[in-house]
């Protein structure tokens, strides 16, 4: 290196220098490198507040309870913020059972052979996949080759696709961390191997597969571009049949086939209109959008951490 | 089994229904390991079928040399070049932003911050990632939009310069999350050797870190390009919506998936040659996804190091 040769040649004063050279180009880097960190923390706290103060007029106990409206000052959000609850159950019913049980296939089941190898490659290529070319797969599997229709259901499936891979990476990752001598002691005391998964493996592994859950979750309850895709109308004046009946059988899954509309679609239907006035509507929607997100990430990273704390091998 | 027998509780039955069990198991779990494949398989044979249904109106000829994209106007023109330049822009505003930023910020946490800082901060950094995309678009539109405008007071209301740069703010905690790992997994042994040989933090960073965690670095960057190309609502909403064939990012542009969004807003009968040009803009999007992450492969291979 040319450093090095040159230092021998170099007089003491002059490889001083050059040391107290380096020395402050260290100090100004440690000094960017924070500055810039805590630049991006700051857009992110820039980027709440100002949601927050652009939606203000807007928060109320209206704006949670009535129709989206022709007219802003009397706009809402009820028929989305439905919409979105009724999608992430969609979502969660059916992503979480079939993610943990593909990811305990792939950590305790597979053989090592191409055929797995073709299943983790796929995993991998999945969670690779513009969100977008979801929405087209449900556009022309679900909605239109299977009848579907724009209905609850559709989203549902088509979200709970999209976060297929993260609840399985997560889960595989937590069930990874689980040490081998416990499977052992439990295969030693004759256990088949789903009883050790199940009796063994899954309860030191719940907080990572929870944590992988809610972290698909918010990113499913923000995503946009699948589900205007699929055709979801941005203005909807009612709700979904509700779920539960006063007369037999009480429950009813009418809703699952009814059109919807979604937070994040009533956000992107506000933000596009020209009037300043759906503006503020938008913001404040965004706000409320926002929390949800930041709130699930941030009961995500706490359990991680809770269980993270009270397990000791 | 003879063995089972000195154990005279287990009775043979209970036995075999244990194993059935684990077998009717085994089998539901590898079904739930197959929807993964299955989803993949029904996105090419959907984006495949409706194209080569798109195909049979367009020439492949016209599609890649057209310079105009008009697929709903009654003077059809099926060129997709307009919306590769756009989806091209946009990446590359966002990648110009995000990548120094986001190795400089995996080099501090990395290399320079205390551990507690680094425990702190990564989690809030990652939030970042996590805030909708369609409030990035908003942020883009109503507040990065007038902040460029006063120092370029030409510059239009819809950009692809200030979706980029949202992008690009979007994209840099997945490129510092995953930088930081691999820089992390070099040895300590290197840095050891490298203080030893009375380098800086900086130095020992800048030569011995970053060169050793190269194809780490370049996975990330790979990641970050593939949430660029495919990143749909901040494009849809600030960068305007309409095709235009230029790489200057100060004009407004539609991408890729900015086009299909604006297509699936309208009420587009099934089966017309509009809503098959949205199947086939899928594929070219698929399709340069899959070139970056070709290159993100060989890149990683080519310049892996082995300790």
């Amino acid at each position: 290196m040319s450093t090095s040769s040159a230092a021998a040649m170099m007089t003491p004063e002059a490889l001083r220098r050059g040391l107290s050279r380096r020395k402050i180009l260290d100090r100004v880097f440690v000094i960017v490198g924070l500055s810039l960190m805590l630049a991006c923390l700051a857009i992110l706290a820039v980027l709440f507040i100002d949601l927050v103060r652009d939606g203000a007029p807007r928060f109320g106990w209206d704006f949670l309870t009535n129709f989206a409206s022709r007219r802003a000052s009397s706009a809402g959000i009820l028929a989305a913020w439905v919409g979105t609850s009724l999608i992430m159950l969609v979502t969660a019913v059916c992503a979480v059972p079939v993610g943990v049980m593909a990811a305990i296939y792939l950590e305790e089941y597979a053989p090592k052979n191409w055929f797995t190898a073709v299943v983790e490659i796929n995993v991998t290529n999945l969670a690779g996949v513009p969100s977008i070319v979801y929405g087209l797969l449900a556009l022309g599997l679900l909605v239109h080759q299977l009848n579907l229709g724009q209905s609850i259901l559709a989203a549902g499936l088509t979200l709970a696709l999209l976060i297929l891979p993260i609840v399985i990476v997560a889960t595989r990752e937590s069930i990874r961390s689980v040490p081998n001598s416990i499977r052992e002691a439990a295969y030693g005391l004759g256990a088949t191997r789903w009883e050790v998964t199940k009796d063994h493996v899954l309860p030191y592994s719940t907080g990572g597969i929870l944590t992988g859950m809610i972290l698909g979750l918010s990113r499913a309850i923000g995503e946009t571009a699948p589900i205007i895709t699929i055709g979801a109308l941005s203005f909807i004046a009612f709700l979904p049949d509700p779920p539960i009946k006063s007369e037999f059988p009480f429950v009813s899954f009418q809703w699952l086939n009814d059109p919807f509309t979604a937070m994040p679609i009533q956000m992107f239907n506000w933000v596009s209109r020209p009037d300043q006035a759906f503006q503020s509507n938008a913001a404040a929607a965004g706000a409320i959008l926002l929390c949800m997100t930041l709130a699930m990430n941030g009961v995500a990273i706490f359990i991680r951490y809770r269980f993270r704390k009270k397990i000791n091998w | 089994m003879s063995e089972t027998t000195a154990f005279p509780s287990i009775s043979q039955s209970a036995l075999r229904y244990r194993k059935m069990r684990d077998r009717i198991v085994e089998i539901l779990l590898l079904i739930a390991g197959l929807v993964a494949v299955f989803t993949t398989l029904a996105i090419v044979a959907v984006l495949l079928i409706e194209s080569s249904a798109f195909f049979d109106h367009v020439t492949l000829k016209e599609f890649l040399t057209d310079t105009m994209w008009t697929p709903l106007f009654a003077d059809a023109h099926y060129g997709i070049m307009p919306l590769v330049a756009g989806t091209l822009t946009t990446t590359a505003v966002a990648l110009i932003l995000a990548v120094p930023l986001g190795t400089m910020i995996a080099i501090y946490l990395s290399e320079f911050a205390p551990h507690n800082v680094r425990e702190t901060v990564k989690p809030i950094l990652e939030l970042l990632g996590a805030v909708p995309t369609v409030v990035y678009g908003y942020f883009a539109l109503t507040m990065v939009t007038p902040m460029l405008q006063y120092f370029m007071p030409e510059l239009p209301g819809f950009n692809m310069l200030s979706a980029g740069l949202v992008i690009g703010l979007m994209i840099v905690p997945y490129v510092s999350s995953v930088s930081e790992d691999a820089m992390r997994a070099v040895p300590r042994y290197m840095r050891e050797g490298s203080y030893a040989m009375g380098a800086t933090r900086l130095q020992t960073a800048l030569r011995v870190v970053v060169p050793g965690a190269f194809s780490g670095l370049a996975a990330a960057f790979i990641l970050g390009i593939s949430r660029a190309v495919g990143e749909t609502m901040v494009v849809a909403i600030a960068a305007g919506m309409q095709p235009n064939l230029t790489f200057d990012p100060r004009e407004p542009a539609a991408t890729i998936t900015a086009y299909i969004v604006q297509v699936s807003l309208g009420d587009l009968a099934h089966g017309s040659v509009g809503y098959q040009s949205i199947f086939a803009a899928g594929l070219v999007l698929m399709f340069i996804t899959l070139i970056f992450n070709v290159v993100g492969f060989w890149l990683t291979r080519r310049f892996r190091e082995a300790y």
